[in-house]
């Protein structure tokens, strides 16, 4: 018994030990500057939006910035995190945040966590990004720019030529794209394609029309300009839905739920035949269906006209001590020179005009789309591009509301209008809560 | 360490002395900071309509519970976690019950089995939750590639609330059922041979024994067992997210979303209502501590009649 009394006591005083050292380890501030002079700045990113070429080149051109790259997994995991780091001040925010377009949108709600990059000097850079990156980024009264554009989604058709070729369609981009001028046409071939009984499905889900569809038709989606829902009232985002739904009853569609390690697994499989993708859907697709795909897909432009799918922004926070060096690695990434790094390496599109305009984006050619011309593909797409307005909480609408809503009625758990009606009910709690 | 009371020495110390508040002082110091102050603080919170992303806007008395109340999300979150409790604990502490039976004989490399079963518990539960998302994945997953196989029909796991709820809890019993097992064996272990010997004696068969004089003889550990799971069951969380591959919503119908992760859906996104989730947690809180009571008294209850 004394044995253990006095081992308890050592496990005591090493328990009271333990919890002194994490508690100061809690409080030590992290210091500003390293003993060598050098600003430390972190950069926070999710997805793939290919930093790391773009990252190294800043940090040969800035020798007294050393920069930390932390890569945060997706957008649905790092969102939350960010929330509570912001609204605790956490030491774990990073100086230069990467923010998905709906995320941005959310924060413009309540920007007084975020520095106004119009102080540190981005006014001047106005006329190097496409009008629609630009305004985006500012707070609803346009006294606070919180977010410089990064890449731009634009829109395309993506689709494997080897599948094409087994039902007997075109396999050339320009007949294929003449095979779909308008979203009827697209269905017409979708019919004609399964006929032939490949074993594969036209399209993924049901769900994968919607940005495309509704981004070319509409210009509001769950909000009008005065952020009322109005998600029950917008025609065209129920039309939208509508033809997604009747694209799976007629058996067109592989009823996948983006995201997942199965819709990961369908591309590797060829399981379906075609899926929009907007430029950064390229890096998505190769990744996902690997070397054997390669060659076997190819890029058509997309039915029913241009329109542009997501992009992201940078910000940086406003508890951020560092805004001068954070500001200068974002100038850099969402410059010219990091656009370019940004498309080579991941295949995200430009919002800077310069970048748009050089050959390295305007004639590029993606080798693992069969050498298709994404350059001049992804830029038509967003010269005539027509702004969306999308709202506070558009991508939590998006991902938590609608998309499984309709994902339920695709897979026939429910039914097309109960699942629009409980779509509403959920989303109208969500955006006026 | 039981000894007899009056075996033990008076303690030599002035009764004013520090030192014995001194040894007990490190847990309730951790305690108070990290059990006491944010229940508290928590209670506070749950009186106002303070937003993670906008700040607080303010008193409004139990209008976030009234809110609760009424919210349909709230209650099939709670019967999903009801659900998923009764569907996952029951099996679980069943065929716990039975491996400690088993591992309680004399076997061929005891050790090596009682510390086997104890594997699946000291594994991450993200990582648990990752392979498990493979193997009941809907359409190329390891269960339906098998089913397949055998010309049975493909399940799709997350398309219905009995499929999902079946997978979810084959991962949570995965991981305690080994944990519970070792806890029943400790107690067995702990019950006199000349028992088994004299009922051996008087005829009683080993299922007899098993039922007659085993689970009597544990009835506190398995009280002890039932009360850690209905806490544990009432918190379920990574384990129905990482079925979803992460998406909070637990289903598109939110067939499978638990209360823990509706609760994190209402403060961490959504509108980051702090104050709301604040007050749902205060009612979990207090659903687990009234569902734990009445586990105790019915456990007590039905396991005493069986030792009549």
């Amino acid at each position: 018994m004394g044995a253990i009394r006095s081992r308890l006591r050592g496990f005591t005083t090493a328990a009271l030990v333990l919890g002194l050292v994490l508690g100061a380890a809690a409080c030590s501030a992290e210091d500003d500057k390293s003993g060598d002079g050098k600003t430390t700045v972190t950069i926070q990113w999710f997805g793939s939006p290919g930093f790391d070429q773009a990252i190294k080149d800043f940090q040969a051109a800035n020798p007294d910035i050393v920069v930390k790259s932390e890569n945060r997994g997706q957008l649905k995991d790092f969102q939350p995190l960010l929330v509570q780091w912001l609204a605790t001040g956490s030491s774990q925010l990073g100086d230069v945040i990467m923010l998905e377009e709906g995320t941005l949108l959310e924060f413009l709600q309540e920007p007084s966590k975020w520095a106004n990059l119009l102080d540190l000097g981005a006014a001047s850079l106005k006329d190097t990004y496409l009008p629609y990156k630009w305004e985006n980024g500012f707070t609803a009264d346009k006294s606070k720019l919180v977010g410089l554009g990064t890449d731009i989604g634009g829109l395309a058709m993506c689709y494997r030529s080897d599948l094409f070729a087994k039902a007997k369609l075109p396999t050339d981009r320009e007949s294929v794209s003449k095979l779909w001028p308008t979203w009827e046409a697209y269905e017409q071939q979708g019919l004609k394609f399964k006929a032939a009984n490949t074993g594969a499905t036209w399209i993924d889900s049901a769900t994968s029309i919607m940005q495309p569809y509704i981004m070319q038709n509409s210009d509001t989606w769950f909000y009008d300009r005065s952020n009322n829902f109005i998600l029950d009232s917008n025609p065209k985002v129920r039309e939208a839905y509508d033809y997604g739904l009747k694209l799976a009853g007629e058996g067109l569609t592989s009823k996948l739920v983006r995201w997942t390690p199965d819709w990961d697994a369908a591309f590797k499989n060829a399981a379906f035949a075609t899926v929009p993708c907007a430029a950064w859907g390229t890096g998505v697709i190769s990744e996902r269906a690997g070397d054997a795909g390669k060659g076997k897909w190819d890029i058509a432009t997309i039915p029913g006209g241009s329109g542009n799918w997501g992009g992201s922004y940078l910000a940086i926070p406003e508890q951020s001590k560092k805004k001068d060096a954070a500001y200068k690695l974002l100038t850099y990434l969402t410059g010219k020179a990091g656009h370019l790094a940004e498309f080579k390496e991941k295949g995200g599109m430009p919002s800077s005009i310069p970048a748009l305009d050089d050959p390295a984006f305007a004639d590029a050619k993606n080798e693992y789309f069969s050498n298709a011309p994404v350059g001049r593909i992804f830029g038509a797409s967003v010269k005539t591009l027509k702004p969306i307005y999308l709202g506070p909480k558009h991508q939590q609408l998006w991902e938590t509301i609608l998309e499984p809503a309709m994902q339920a009625a695709e897979k026939g758990s429910l039914g097309a209008d109960a699942a629009f009606t409980k779509a509403v009910t959920d989303g109208k709690k969500l955006a006026t809560g | 360490m039981t000894a007899p009371p009056g075996a033990v020495a008076k303690p030599r110390r002035r009764p004013g002395s520090a030192t014995p508040y001194l040894y007990v002082a490190p847990f309730f110091v951790l305690f108070a900071a990290f059990g006491l102050f944010p229940l508290i603080y928590t209670a506070w919170v749950s009186l106002r309509d303070w937003r993670l992303v906008g700040g607080d806007r303010g008193f409004v008395g139990l209008d976030n519970y009234t809110e609760v109340l009424t919210d349909a999300r709230f209650w099939n979150a709670l019967g999903n976690t009801f659900g998923l409790f009764i569907v996952a604990t029951v099996p679980q502490l069943l065929i716990a019950l039975w491996l400690a039976n088993l591992l309680n004989r004399k076997l061929r490399l005891q050790t090596a089995f009682r510390m086997g079963v104890l594997l699946p518990n000291i594994t991450s539960v993200a990582a648990v939750g990752i392979v498990f998302g493979f193997i009941f994945a809907d359409r190329y997953g390891l269960v339906n590639w098998l089913l397949d196989l055998i010309g049975a029909d493909v399940v799709e796991w997350r398309a219905s609330r009995r499929t999902a709820w079946f997978a979810i809890s084959v991962m949570v019993d995965w991981r305690w059922i080994g944990y519970n097992a070792l806890i029943y064996l400790a107690a067995m272990q702990a019950i006199p041979r000349d028992l088994y010997e004299s009922a051996a004696l008087d005829g009683a068969s080993r299922a007899r024994q098993f039922w007659r004089l085993t689970v009597p003889m544990i009835q506190p550990t398995i009280l002890f067992t039932i009360i850690i799971s209905t806490i544990g069951g009432m918190q379920l969380f990574t384990e129905p997210l990482l079925f979803n591959y992460g998406r909070i919503e637990g289903g598109p119908l939110n067939e499978y979303q638990t209360i823990a992760m509706y609760i994190y859906q209402r403060t961490f996104r959504g509108n980051t209502e702090y104050g709301y989730g604040a007050a749902m947690s205060w009612l979990l809180f207090a659903i687990i501590i009234a569902f734990a009571l009445v586990n105790f008294y019915l456990v007590r209850r039905t396991v005493r009649g069986s030792s009549k």
